[in-house]
């Protein structure tokens, strides 16, 4: 039960881009097609995945009994996500060319998503044990999923119509997600 | 080089979030309060100095293949130090500004700088543009944060100018008025491009 309210909270209620702000820069630069969304967030679900697992059990079993948390976090953090980026990298290079190519340069951008570093932090504020931490994981990747197709979808759209010059790019974008936001506000209050 | 123009670089023409479009992250969830927005952008400034400082220094001796971890690492040792210094003397801005301070680590403008400038040029070079890009950055954290704190809380800085039970624009304080407010500000700043070009 209790991780039925962990997804739930993780993909609607507290969804991380649109209400947590994590993870904008892909968000707004990966979306401009329902296809390299749906490879981008799944790209993220595993980076994210496997990132929390492995931080949360550097952070366990050697940084929290050597008292070295505080100093070393920040820097371990983003070098096993940068770690687990290149290794991403490499494995999808070998297993599947034709979704290597499709990612190209969004995948190396993936390190400097603030999302995995952000859940990887968050997990600790949130005092969740090891299954808790990769349940919430995976929900937010979906979150993240969810937000960024949603997102692509209605970009997709948007393309059609005819924008006032200052507005065309950056502006309609981040008032559609103010707006996709907005909407995802109605989910407060469920968990 | 000639500082007028650098300011007016790293303020407005190559502005790090209103014409980069970098830093959207903090940019956006910190700006609930003008105070919190110049908090952040002077302790991200205080990283890009002490990042693109050594950086420029060490150039020479980091291998090429291992460019980027490095960089990674002086940045996150940066970031440890400001992290650390926030908790000790400024403990309530370190609460409010919370999990956002160590992701400076993951803020595109400080990686952009270290790869695009402080990786080539000399020690002063790199010291004025990350000062003027963090600047440039800091400008756009106040101003979005006075906008969204003037429009969702009718304050400016903590000062409350309306009266107790006047309404204000909720929404500005909450996520989607953030979204909205910046998509806004970019909209007057291209329109304002425009208008010069």
């Amino acid at each position: 039960m209790e991780y039925l309210i962990i997804i739930i909270g993780a993909i609607f209620v507290n969804n991380i881009v649109l209400s947590q702000f994590l993870g904008i820069c892909p968000f707004l630069g990966v979306s401009t097609k329902v296809s390299t969304a749906t490879g981008m967030s799944a790209a993220v679900m595993f980076v994210m995945t496997l990132a929390t697992i492995v931080t949360y059990l550097i952070q366990s079993l050697i940084l929290i009994p050597l008292h070295l948390d505080k100093f070393l976090q920040t820097v371990t953090f983003i070098l096993v996500i940068a770690s687990l980026v290149q290794m991403v990298e490499l494995i999808l290079k070998k297993v599947s060319q034709p979704l290597y190519q499709a990612l190209g340069v969004y995948l190396p951008l993936i390190t400097t998503n603030c999302a995995i570093m952000g859940v990887a932090l968050l997990v600790f504020k949130k005092n969740y044990n090891l299954v808790e931490s990769v349940v919430f994981a995976i929900a937010t990747a979906v979150g993240f999923g969810l937000a960024l197709i949603v997102f692509a979808g209605i970009r997709e759209q948007l393309d059609l119509y005819d924008i006032p010059e200052a507005m065309k790019g950056a502006p309609i974008a981040l008032i559609t997600a103010g707006l996709l936001s907005l909407a995802f506000m109605g989910f407060s209050g469920m968990v | 080089m000639n500082l007028k123009d650098e300011f007016s670089r790293g303020l407005l023409k190559e502005n790090a979030v209103f014409v980069l479009l970098l830093g959207m992250c903090p940019t956006l969830a910190v700006t609930g309060s003008a105070i919190n927005g110049i908090g952040m952008g002077l302790a991200s400034t205080a990283v890009l100095l002490g990042s693109n400082l050594v950086i420029s220094l060490v150039k020479n001796f980091i291998p090429d293949k291992v460019r980027i971890p490095s960089f990674i690492v002086i940045i996150a040792s940066f970031v440890t130090i400001i992290d650390l210094t926030m908790n000790a003397y400024t403990p309530d801005l370190h609460e409010q500004l919370g999990i956002f301070i160590p992701l400076i680590v993951v803020n595109c403008v400080i990686l952009g700088r270290a790869e695009a400038f402080a990786s080539k040029k000399g020690v002063l070079d790199s010291l004025v543009d990350g000062l003027v890009m963090g600047l440039g950055f800091t400008f756009a954290l106040v101003l979005l944060g006075s906008v969204r704190e003037i429009l969702g809380s009718g304050s400016i800085f903590g000062f409350k100018f309306v009266s107790a039970d006047a309404s204000t624009i909720l929404l500005f304080i909450l996520p989607p008025g953030a979204f909205i407010a910046l998509g806004f500000l970019i909209a007057v700043v291209n329109k304002l491009q425009k208008k010069k070009a």
